[in-house]
């Protein structure tokens, strides 16, 4: 299983998310993570969706099949061009007394923040690639987790070019 | 002029031309029904609305126009449903317009609410859900555009009640703006040198074609390429009519109830041409078998079918009324001499349909279902449209109908829905009055749908439909037989009903064959008189539509006898 993550730009319509999503689920296509937001263009909205796939033949298929939908205006495959990808995580985490440093020793570690703390708990924040996100949630599972909170990957291109400028890959 | 919102879709739709609706009323669509009342628009009630999808759905097979069905909200869209999906499967373009509550109460499970855009989001092309008077007519335009455009395909536009009473001004659009969507699919052109390329290199091509060539109203063209060519050719059921039955090396059909000859060449070929087709599992057999020795060359307009089910060598994306005339072009500047090279493969494969036709036996004193089926197609002249239902009556009219021409053989082919025969034969023939339309149904199929005999009655649809009864589930009582020890669990019919009375009650006439001998008196009488008729005619129970690739098997494993 290789993962992909496609950028892809629709009409922003109503009824565009449901059918994106719909998609995906009737043609038994794997994804990790999906978001939705606005863009720099009022009318076009920006879905990042992470696939899995068995092969090239797969991936062609999940694209060709988005392409269809009316309101999908373009898909880009960031995995295949120079990208920054970034994941934000916001983790609850059970802080007693005596764990309290400890986990300030890992939220520095990983150049986290706290962005909350009650008298039982902290709120850990971190940005940056899956593999970190997925780093920090394993260090802290040997510490009581009360729950999490991820984005799913965005991305964009490095350097000038932006993906509404892209050719189709 | 400032009109309704209603009005202003009934004049949408002249703007359209669209001639016909095929609807049903109720709550939320009264505004609109007031205005096909007052404007007198051409509208046929249908008698459940799964009628009216599957009636605009024949219109639309027949004529090659957009189909056009209404309903109410509620269990009146959901009704459309199966109409639908059947549209989507086969690629055929429809425009359903439902009602749907007051946008001040929608998602309030109000009174007859449906999701009907959230429910046909995987069988439709796409869909509308309007709320605002000001989007109405550009939803019109876009609805249609999307629908006939590129691959074909249903449209559902939802329309709020409040809409059709709010006025507006009329101001039809002329052109649609889809960012995501240009309705133009023309492709590249050394896709074309590669074919030639392929082809010089082949030495064992075949021609395999389908519903595509239909839909784009390409069969001359299709023609045209196997003349210059000299290939065999063989068809999807979908494809049947785009090749003249008695073509040189014509194959007939593929696929699980395929002819021999036509299976054997895809097996043995070393070059495969699908053209319009979409290499359904119905028609691969085990698809990492199919065609093993050949390249496959695949012309489709849709990017999302090449490579889907099979690997493509030679992929042509693009519309084939770009990709045909192009190939023609093309093939008229080549100085090879195509027809004398592949002379020995063609004249092979034809000696193979030959020895091994589409073939069943007689029996005294009963009819066969294949038997009938030569007869009927004898009887008609070779502008008559068939439809037909879903079962082993479809199979045996696709083997024995020798259909000439596209658009002639109506049949519900990648869905496969039981009661598509009577609605669909009746929206063919209201699309196509001028041509005689025969369906060819079974006595599980015509029940599905039996309410329309009333629809066909009202309005005085002459439709002659023929009845292949034996008394079963014949296609599920088949492969009970193959496959499952003869037990027929639940697919005994008892044969109770009497058709002949119910065409009787429902307004139309009803006759019944039992003996080989009438089928050269009463069938052609029945045939050739005025108006709807039933025609129930009895065959035997035990007879298999054969040849047959079981399940996961390869094409050239057919079972071509039956077991004694």
């Amino acid at each position: 299983m290789r993962k992909f993550l496609l950028a892809i730009l629709v009409d922003n319509k109503p009824g565009v998310l449901t059918h994106v999503a719909g998609l995906i689920s009737r043609r038994a296509f794997n994804i990790e993570s999906i978001n939705a937001g606005y863009t720099e263009e009022e009318s076009v909205t920006r879905i990042n969706i992470v696939v899995s796939v068995d092969s090239e033949r797969e991936l062609e298929q999940v694209k060709h099949q988005l392409s269809k939908l009316i309101d999908v205006v373009k898909i880009v495959n960031l995995t295949e061009v120079e990208n920054i990808t970034r994941e934000l995580v916001l983790i609850k985490v059970r802080a007693t007394a005596e764990a309290r440093a400890d986990l300030i020793n890992i939220v520095n570690i990983f150049r986290a923040k706290i962005v909350d703390v009650s008298k039982e708990n902290v709120v850990i924040e971190l940005t940056g690639e899956e593999s970190k996100i997925n780093a920090i949630c394993e260090v802290l599972s040997e510490y009581e987790i009360v729950e999490i909170a991820r984005t799913g990957a965005i991305a964009l291109s490095r350097g000038p070019v932006p993906v509404k400028q892209m050719e189709e890959n | 002029m400032r009109i309704n919102g209603a009005q202003a879709v009934l004049e949408s739709l002249k703007q359209e031309g669209v001639d016909v609706i095929f609807g049903y009323p109720g709550g939320v669509v009264l505004p609109l029904y007031d205005e096909i009342y007052k404007m007198k628009f051409p509208h046929i009630l249908v008698r459940h609305e799964q009628g009216a999808a599957l009636a605009a759905d024949g219109y639309a097979r027949a004529t090659g126009e957009v189909g056009v069905c209404l309903s109410t909200s509620g269990p009146g869209c959901t009704n459309l449903v199966t109409g639908i999906a059947t549209a989507y499967m086969d690629s055929i373009p429809l425009v359903c317009f439902t009602g749907q509550v007051a946008t001040t109460v929608i998602g309030k499970d109000s009174f007859q609410e449906a999701d009907i855009c959230g429910i046909t989001t995987p069988i439709t092309k796409h869909n509308f859900l309007v709320k605002r008077p000001e989007d109405l007519l550009r939803t019109i335009k876009e609805a249609f555009f999307i629908a006939r455009t590129g691959r074909p395909g249903p449209v559902v536009v939802d329309i709020a009640t409040d809409v059709f009473r709010a006025e507006m001004e009329f101001d039809y659009p002329e052109d649609v703006h889809l960012k995501g969507y240009s309705g133009i699919f023309k492709g590249e052109e050394r896709a074309i040198d590669a074919v030639l390329d392929a082809l010089s290199k082949a030495e064992r091509p075949l021609a395999f074609v389908g519903g595509g060539v239909t839909l784009a109203d390409e069969a001359d063209d299709l023609r045209a390429v196997l003349k210059k060519l000299g290939i065999p050719v063989c068809s999807t059921l979908m494809g049947l009519g785009c090749v003249e039955p008695d073509a040189d090396a014509y194959l007939g059909m593929a696929g699980m109830h395929g002819s021999y000859a036509a299976n054997m060449a895809i097996t043995g070929c070393d070059l495969l041409l699908g053209i319009g087709v979409r290499f359904d599992d119905r028609v691969t057999g085990v698809v990492k078998e199919f065609a093993p020795e050949a390249k496959i060359v695949h012309f489709d307009v849709d990017a999302a079918e090449l490579n889907k089910n099979v690997r493509v060598d030679v992929p042509v994306l693009g519309d084939l009324n770009w990709s045909l005339p192009l190939f023609i072009k093309k093939l008229a500047a080549c100085d090879v001499d195509f027809p004398a090279r592949f002379a020995v493969w063609r004249e092979k494969t034809a000696e193979m349909h030959k020895t091994h036709p589409f073939f069943y036996q007689k029996r005294d004193g009963v009819i066969m279902p294949q038997q009938l089926i030569e007869t009927v197609t004898r009887l008609m002249d070779d502008d008559t449209i068939f439809v037909t239902d879903v079962g082993q009556h479809q199979m045996w009219a696709a083997q024995f109908c020798s259909v000439s021409r596209p658009r002639h053989f109506l049949t519900s082919g990648g869905l496969g829905t039981m009661g598509y025969g009577l609605p669909a034969a009746i929206g063919a023939k209201i699309g196509q009055p001028k041509k005689k339309v025969v369906l060819f149904t079974g006595d599980g199929s015509i029940l599905m749908n039996c309410q329309e005999l009333a629809t066909a009655a009202n309005y005085g649809v002459d439709v002659k439909i023929v009845v292949v009864h034996n008394h079963l589930l014949g296609m599920v009582a088949q492969w009970q037989r193959m496959f499952y020890e003869h037990h027929y669990s639940q697919s005994q019919l008892k044969g109770r009903t009497d058709l002949v009375k119910l065409a009787e009650a429902m307004g139309i006439v009803g006759v019944r064959i039992e003996k080989p001998e009438e089928l050269e008196t009463a069938l052609p009488k029945a045939l050739t008189r005025d108006g709807a008729t039933l025609i129930d005619v009895m065959v035997p129970e035990d007879v298999n539509v054969l040849p047959m690739v079981p399940g996961g098997k390869r094409l050239d494993e057919m079972i071509l006898e039956a077991a004694k």
